[in-house]
């Protein structure tokens, strides 16, 4: 469904260089770089209020930036706004759809603003809507809904697509379904921007992530050198018993072989850094016989983005 | 290069979203077809009405036998003067007599109702002095040989019936515009359609077009209403007529368009298009003629775009004016139109 062809895949899409966007007295983007290429997904992962949203609003156009520049797709939005809206598509957060209109209407009516694109039959099928194409948008659920907004988003055939927090408030099963069409779209050559704060959906969509934090990118890299970025081979989480909690507590971790960095996660609890997990399981358990200490729990896992925020900020991606 | 399919995709959906809400329907065509109904039945000629005035004494019975026999005056009877003066005050009576030698009327010389009661008990009691000294008992001769013509184009309810239209244009113009404005800024719509090549300008056109097309169904709704129903004279032309119309209207639809240009929310909408319109309600002559204010602020007035386009319309309807006649009004409409769609658009906040 895409014209672009396998030889662009790999040039650069979008490109931001030093934005920054001031609201009065607050920074709420400070000096951000980031790139897309073709073909990708870019993921700009960062709590709520980290300034995602008004960097994918500089990048569509809507937000001017107080610094920096912009490119998509090789042009300006100061000269070519009108061609840039012709090849992008954008969902924004929180869109409401006129609730007495069919889902049918509502892609015909975005249909009609552009030049080019696709049937609205067509992109009721893309998104899986063909069943719902004589309902009106209120009777649509949260996550058809979505759906509805991301066709909307498509119906251009777009080069480049803008995701803002996609599937906040759906649940699994919808979002994974929504995930579905993204990867469609990207599997047939489409570039796309996503933000979120779901550290499943950034790191299944995307192939390279920005970490945001204050307006600033903390971290950079597909998915998996993030990941490694922490130099981690595993989270060692452990967990004291009540009686024991005190005594744990004076325990010197960062003694134990293999450990790279000690977070205290409260009442005692301690969740490790470590690149030698065997070593230092082994090592730990032992100390604790010596000292006599009871444990309520210990669970090892591999490294995630969020332990890499966590890391960095000592803030968790998002208050669960 | 006018994008023909997008200004008709967004005039359609635009005029779907009006008929699926029956409330947006009622207050465009029911509303001002109610509103014309009752007024219309209310003031329609009944003749003047009667008033209702109170003997009051130990023993009122023959006394307020004498007065009774004209239509015009309902006359009772009451005992307790006390309770007689508290109805007098709160209007439930014209003016109360006290039989005596001679009888008393008390009555409140401020009120009108007051005064024609006075002049009616007046007659009544002078016929009923009249039918006392007369053996035969025959009944009085009026002293005027009176001929009755109702005269179409004089009542109130043909005062009144241009007015509506005028009033309506304005509620539904202002309304239709400045709501449809607000609900897409909240919804957010708006912002999205900025980030699709959509023309600024076809969105404005779409909602003044889909406007246009209830305008005139919106009218000869009303005109029919008014000439089957209550007998209004339409005398002038149908072109001025529609041109007054589509030139008011377009008006409204830039008021409406600047009322809102920068609220958020449906309810500042809401907040600012009464506060336009409320002046406008009473001073613009719908329903009574802006002639009673004083003269020097009739002027400014006549400068009101419901005041121009009532004016119009009565010049057309009643006086059979025709384009030449009501350009001055025309020429009002319109200054007010491209002033508030030029401001509308400078100030106009799509976030």
């Amino acid at each position: 469904m895409l014209a672009v062809g396998v030889e662009t895949v790999g040039e650069v899409a979008v490109r931001a260089s030093g934005l920054v966007k001031r609201y009065d007295d607050l920074v709420a983007v400070d000096g951000l770089d980031l790139v897309a290429r073709r073909g990708q997904c870019l993921g700009l992962l960062g709590p709520n209020g980290a300034g995602k949203t008004t960097t994918i609003e500089m990048l569509e156009g809507l937000k001017a930036p107080d610094g920096g520049e912009i490119e998509i797709l090789g042009r300006g939005w100061a000269r070519d706004a009108h061609a840039i809206r012709e090849r992008i598509g954008v969902q924004l957060q929180d869109t409401e759809l006129f609730d007495k209109i069919t889902a049918q209407e509502t892609v015909r009516m975005f249909r009609s603003f552009y030049a080019e694109g696709l049937t609205p039959e067509e992109v009721l099928a893309l998104v899986g809507l063909e069943e719902k194409r004589d309902a009106w948008v209120q009777k649509l659920s949260g996550g058809q809904r979505q759906r509805l907004t991301l066709g909307c988003a498509l119906v251009s055939r777009p080069e480049v697509l803008f995701l803002d927090e996609p599937t906040t408030g759906l649940d699994p099963q919808a979002r994974r379904r929504v995930w579905e069409i993204v990867e469609d779209f990207k599997a047939r050559g489409g570039t796309v921007l996503l933000t979120s704060h779901y550290m499943e959906e950034a790191e299944r969509l995307s192939d390279d992530l920005v970490i945001i934090d204050h307006g600033k990118v903390i971290a950079e890299g597909s998915p998996a050198e993030i990941i490694a970025s922490l130099g981690a081979e595993s989270i060692v989480e452990v967990r004291p018993r009540e009686e024991s909690a005190e005594a744990f507590g004076k325990l010197a971790f960062d003694a134990l072989p293999g450990v790279r960095e000690v977070r205290g996660e409260g009442a005692g609890a301690v969740a490790l850094s470590v690149t030698d997990t065997q070593a230092c399981v082994g090592a730990l358990l032992r100390r604790l016989d010596e000292e006599q200490l009871l444990l309520e729990d210990l669970r090892t896992h591999r490294p995630t983005l969020e332990d890499v925020f966590v890391n960095l900020t000592g803030k968790h991606l998002r208050d669960e | 290069m006018i994008r023909t399919e997008e200004l008709r995709e967004l005039t359609r959906v635009r005029t779907a979203l009006f008929l699926r809400e029956p409330e947006a329907m009622f207050w465009v065509f029911g509303f001002p077809l109610v509103l014309a109904a009752v007024l219309g039945f209310a003031f329609r000629n009944t003749g003047p009405a009667p008033n209702r005035v109170a003997v009051v004494g130990a023993d009122p019975a023959p006394f307020a036998e004498r007065l009774r026999g004209d239509e015009l005056l309902e006359v009772e009877e009451a005992f307790d003067l006390e309770q007689a003066m508290l109805d007098l005050r709160n209007g439930s009576f014209d003016a109360l007599v006290l039989p005596g030698d001679p009888p008393e009327l008390r009555l409140d010389p401020a009120r009108p109702e007051s005064a024609t009661a006075r002049l009616r008990l007046e007659r009544a009691f002078g016929r009923a002095l009249e039918r006392a000294s007369d053996a035969a008992g025959d009944e009085p001769a009026e002293l005027f040989a009176v001929d009755e013509v109702e005269a179409i184009g004089s009542r109130y309810v043909d005062f009144l019936f241009p007015g509506l239209i005028g009033l309506n244009l304005m509620g539904t113009g202002m309304w239709s515009i400045g709501f449809a404005v607000a609900d897409l800024r909240k919804r957010k719509v708006l912002k999205r359609l900025l980030v699709t090549p959509m023309r600024r300008s076809s969105l404005l056109a779409s909602l003044l077009l889909s406007r246009l097309v209830w305008l005139l169904i919106e009218l000869v709704v009303l005109v029919l209403f008014g000439m089957w129903a209550l007998d209004v004279p339409f005398r002038g032309g149908l072109v001025a007529f529609l041109a007054v119309s589509f030139v008011g209207a377009t008006a409204f639809a830039g008021l409406g368009l600047l009322a809102t240009a920068r609220v958020r929310t449906i309810e500042g909408a809401s907040g600012m298009l009464n506060l336009v319109m409320m002046p406008m309600w009473l001073a613009s002559g719908v329903f009574f003629s802006y002639e009673r204010f004083p003269e020097l602020v009739q002027p400014a007035l006549r400068l009101l775009p419901l005041t121009a386009l009532n004016d119009a319309l009565r010049d057309i309807l009643l006086d059979g004016e025709g384009l030449a006649g009501v350009a001055p009004e025309l020429a009002v409409q319109a200054g007010w139109g491209l002033l508030a769609f030029f401001l509308a658009l400078r100030l106009f906040r799509w976030e």
